[in-house]
């Protein structure tokens, strides 16, 4: 089987050989693993699809509840007496973990016993109560998608924008002065123009760096991490300025923006209206990529720009547009936030949203739907993990270890498929990739 | 590159000197301008002793006056870019690039301090204090990225060096242990980079992102579990400072350069060292074929992974030390998150220093006066916002990696696996 795998040139000019010599020689059997930035991003079969990241989120999971287990006080004190009561040490162990997840759980979905009740009282109210936990998943799930969008799409043409942070918040500079100036239009206008201006203040942002990209050829990495930083100076510069700042307050913080989305499910719930843009996003960009020339065009440039160009596709012109339609992904995202949980524009506006996106874009194959349910779950995890926090007094940077584990094992699904001993799709007929 | 793309290097070469004579005469104009014509008469006192410290003479305020200043300062930068335009000045072209640099802060800084008084060995010093972190960042870059593979994990492994340091210390009640595993802890998230860049060949950029956010969770979770409840664990105390007899006594120089703790001897050595080692010894030679062209390097013999393995655990000590600066070299405790970007302004200074250890020190020197300029600049009420001036180190970064003002290149494998045949 191996000798049919003929060594073979990746576009980039990286020379890839499709597997170690040494696993030849021992006999052992061969897959060909994943070449290309695309490829590896994306995944094909269902194994690398479906099952990578869903064991990968499992095995986060379960590395978060080692962690747990090992760091509680009451677990650890447990431990040091383990010589003498190893079985006490374990089950202190269990409680803690449980404990914690139980409280995320509930924190995330809302507590079975609560629902119960609701629905045996039919009192409206208290059904919203029960049904808080699970609205807040949501409305932290809003601008995961987004944002997670906003690094997916790249990753479909082979650019990697980490420049999210950045671009959610040059959106949301410009959200905010459209948002708390425009305040003679009426209600519904003032969120249109809020959405809009969140979307042109990213896409410019996010132009800056597909420009650069086209033009001279600097490496989208570097100018997206150091936009990030750049965009946060420039929101304090903003909020310095007479024009944003709260006149009755010292700290910088702008002035409230006077649209707000309206809420689905009565005003005692936090769900709003932001979701349904989100998901409208998701599907945009998802039709964009299948079925028009444009997303077409996104994918030959992904797989292979030289190609591209020679079939008379511009790349240069596909890597503004991409990064341009990244950007302002992510500023609507800002302009979501806004329009919902934080009328203002504070310093440390994002709170890593989009940082938070380079692990949905890759938990969900760089698919909308994938991200759409990557931020789904993340959105559970962070919400649930404020009350885990209060119940239980795990911190919720739990949460982050969570994400960065589950980076680890969809970048090296070799980890994951080493300790599940499953097998990597079969190495296909000779000749390379097709 | 420029071979690649079949232009002789000659006149590559000779356009670029001819901009950066044109570049020389620009900052000039600036100066002649802004700050001579642009300002009224009057003087600026720059103090030139550090309060409480003795040298063999105590020098008296320079006093300048600022408008005089400004134009013979414009001339020298002009006769400069004449001579670069003209003659050039071939491979000292950086030195001269750092100089017209010098002389235009310090037009600037007269301007700013006009009617008014600075002390300049203050801000040479917090100049040089805060560039500390960033060197030791650029420098774990430079050496992961000399044998090509790319770090943007940094600022992850000074989190990492940072938390660890401070515990040890406070555990063993040691500094120097402190130091030691903050470098070791550092040099683990360096190996965990190779394992994962090396043998698995994860996109580098991907497992260097994964090593961050790790960092960043991983020392968050740990502080607010266990930092906060015991604060015997955060109390490691730091180094004292160590004057040098004889040299510290040097008037300016003396102390600025030679009465610091020793982070910043430290700093200096291992700048020295890395120079030297890369450019000067068999080793470099090896490590920057590596990162060049590994495969014509592993045709002569040259162990290809384990040179890189090396090197990025090397780097990880050199970014796990950076990081115990923060604690045992400056505040004293770790907090959540206290290396602020520091250690994404070091993968700046590495680029904007082209892969070069003694040019990224320069780089973070320039970043670290930004940074300690604008704690300045509104004491002396100068009408130009804080916040420009922090964002200058990441715009000139842009500008350098789009090649506006000096194309920075990165080594030619920087960031591609390497498998052998």
């Amino acid at each position: 089987m191996a000798e049919l795998d003929d060594p073979h040139r990746e576009p980039g000019g990286v020379e890839v050989l499709p597997e170690h010599e040494e696993a030849r020689a021992a006999g052992e059997a061969v897959v060909r693993e994943p070449t290309g930035f695309v490829e590896i991003v994306t995944g094909r079969g269902w194994r690398e699809t479906v099952l990578v990241p869903t064991l990968a989120v499992f095995t986060a999971l379960l590395v978060g509840a080692l962690i747990i287990a090992f760091t509680e006080p009451g677990s650890l004190a447990a431990w040091g007496r383990a010589g003498r009561d190893p079985l006490g040490a374990l089950a202190a162990s269990a409680r803690a973990v449980g404990a914690a997840y139980r409280a995320l759980l509930t924190g995330a979905l809302g507590d079975p016993g609560r629902y119960a009740e609701a629905v045996r009282s039919r009192d409206p109210a208290e059904i919203a109560r029960a049904l808080g936990p699970l609205s807040e998943t949501f409305v932290v799930a809003t601008p995961l998608i987004l944002t997670g969008l906003a690094v997916a799409l790249p990753f479909r043409a082979g650019l990697f924008n980490i420049g999210g942070e950045g671009q959610l918040t040059a959106g949301a500079i410009l959200a905010a002065a459209a948002g708390f100036s425009l305040t003679s239009l009426p209600g519904p206008l003032l969120l249109a123009a809020v959405v809009a201006a969140g979307a042109v203040g990213g896409g410019l942002w996010g132009s800056i760096p597909g420009l650069l990209k086209a033009r001279t050829g600097a490496h989208e990495v570097i100018t997206t991490i150091m936009l990030n930083f750049v965009a946060a100076f420039l929101a304090l510069f903003f909020l310095s300025t007479e024009f944003f700042r709260r006149p009755d307050r010292t700290d910088p913080i702008s002035k409230p923006i006077e649209a707000a989305f309206p809420h689905l499910l009565g005003g005692s719930l936090r769900l709003h209206a932001g979701l349904l843009l989100a998901l409208a996003a998701a599907a945009a960009v998802a039709w964009l990529l299948n079925r028009t020339t444009i997303g077409f065009e996104f994918q030959a440039v992904g797989a292979n720009p030289d190609a591209a160009r020679a079939a008379g596709m511009s790349p240069s012109r596909t890597y503004v547009a991409i990064m341009a339609l990244a950007g302002a992904l992510a500023g609507l995202a800002g302009a979501n936030q806004l329009a919902s949980v934080t009328p203002s524009l504070t310093p440390g506006f994002s709170s890593g949203f989009g940082f938070d996106g380079i692990t949905l874009a890759l938990l969900g194959r760089a698919r909308p739907v994938g991200v759409v349910l990557a931020a789904l779950l993340f959105g559970a995890l962070r919400a649930g993990s404020r009350s885990m926090q209060a119940a239980t007094q795990t911190p919720v940077d739990i949460i982050v270890v969570i994400q960065a584990l589950v980076v680890l094992f969809i970048a090296a699904p070799a980890i994951v498929r080493g300790i599940y001993r499953i097998g990597a799709r079969p190495a296909r007929a000779a000749g390379g990739p097709a | 590159m420029s071979a690649a793309a079949g232009v002789p290097v000659g006149a590559v070469s000779a356009t670029r000197a001819r901009a950066t004579g044109i570049f020389f005469l620009v900052v000039a104009a600036a100066i002649a301008l802004l700050f001579g014509l642009g300002s009224g008469p009057g003087e600026a006192r720059f103090g030139l002793n550090l309060g409480g410290r003795e040298t063999f003479v105590t020098l008296p305020d320079l006093v300048v006056p600022v408008r005089a200043t400004a134009f013979v300062l414009a001339a020298a930068c002009a006769f400069l870019g004449g001579v670069q335009l003209t003659r050039g000045f071939g491979r000292r072209t950086n030195l001269v690039l750092g100089a017209v640099i010098a002389l235009f802060v310090f037009a600037f800084l007269a301007w700013a301090a006009r009617g008014d008084q600075m002390n300049l060995l203050g801000m040479l010093k917090s100049t040089l204090l805060r560039s500390v972190p960033i060197t030791f960042g650029a420098l774990s870059g430079v050496l992961c990225e000399r044998a090509g593979v790319i770090n943007i994990a940094i600022e992850g492994m000074l989190l990492s060096g940072a938390l660890a340091g401070t515990v040890a210390a406070s555990v063993t009640d040691d500094l120097w242990i402190g130091l030691a595993v903050g470098a070791v802890v550092g040099g683990l998230m360096g190996w965990a980079l190779g394992v994962l860049a090396i043998r698995y060949q994860v996109d580098q950029i991907i497992a260097g992102f994964f090593l961050y956010l790790l960092a960043l969770g991983l020392t968050s979770f740990l502080s607010a579990r266990f930092l906060q409840q015991n604060q015997q664990l955060n109390n490691p105390g730091r180094f004292q400072e160590l004057r040098i007899p004889v040299l510290s006594d040097l008037p300016i120089l003396g102390p600025v350069l030679f009465d610091n703790n020793v982070f910043v001897y430290l700093m200096f050595a291992l700048i020295a060292a890395i120079h030297v080692g890369l450019f000067a010894t068999t080793w470099g030679l090896r490590v920057r074929a590596v990162g060049e062209h590994p495969r014509a390097a592993d045709t002569v013999g040259i162990r290809v992974l384990a040179t890189r393995y090396r090197n990025v655990i090397l780097g990880g000590m050199v970014a796990g030390i950076g990081g115990a600066f923060f604690t045992l070299g400056s505040v004293g405790r770790f907090d959540e998150g206290m290396t602020a970007g520091k250690g994404f302004i070091g993968l700046a200074a590495m680029i904007f220093g082209r892969w070069n250890p003694i040019g990224a020190f320069g780089a973070a020197l320039v970043f670290g006066f930004a940074d300690s300029l604008q704690t300045k600049l509104s004491i002396l009420g100068v009408p130009i916002p804080s916040e420009f001036l922090l964002m200058a180190p990441y715009l000139a970064t842009i500008l350098v990696v789009a090649g506006v003002v000096r194309r920075a290149r990165p080594p030619a494998a920087d960031g591609q696996p390497y498998v052998k045949e």
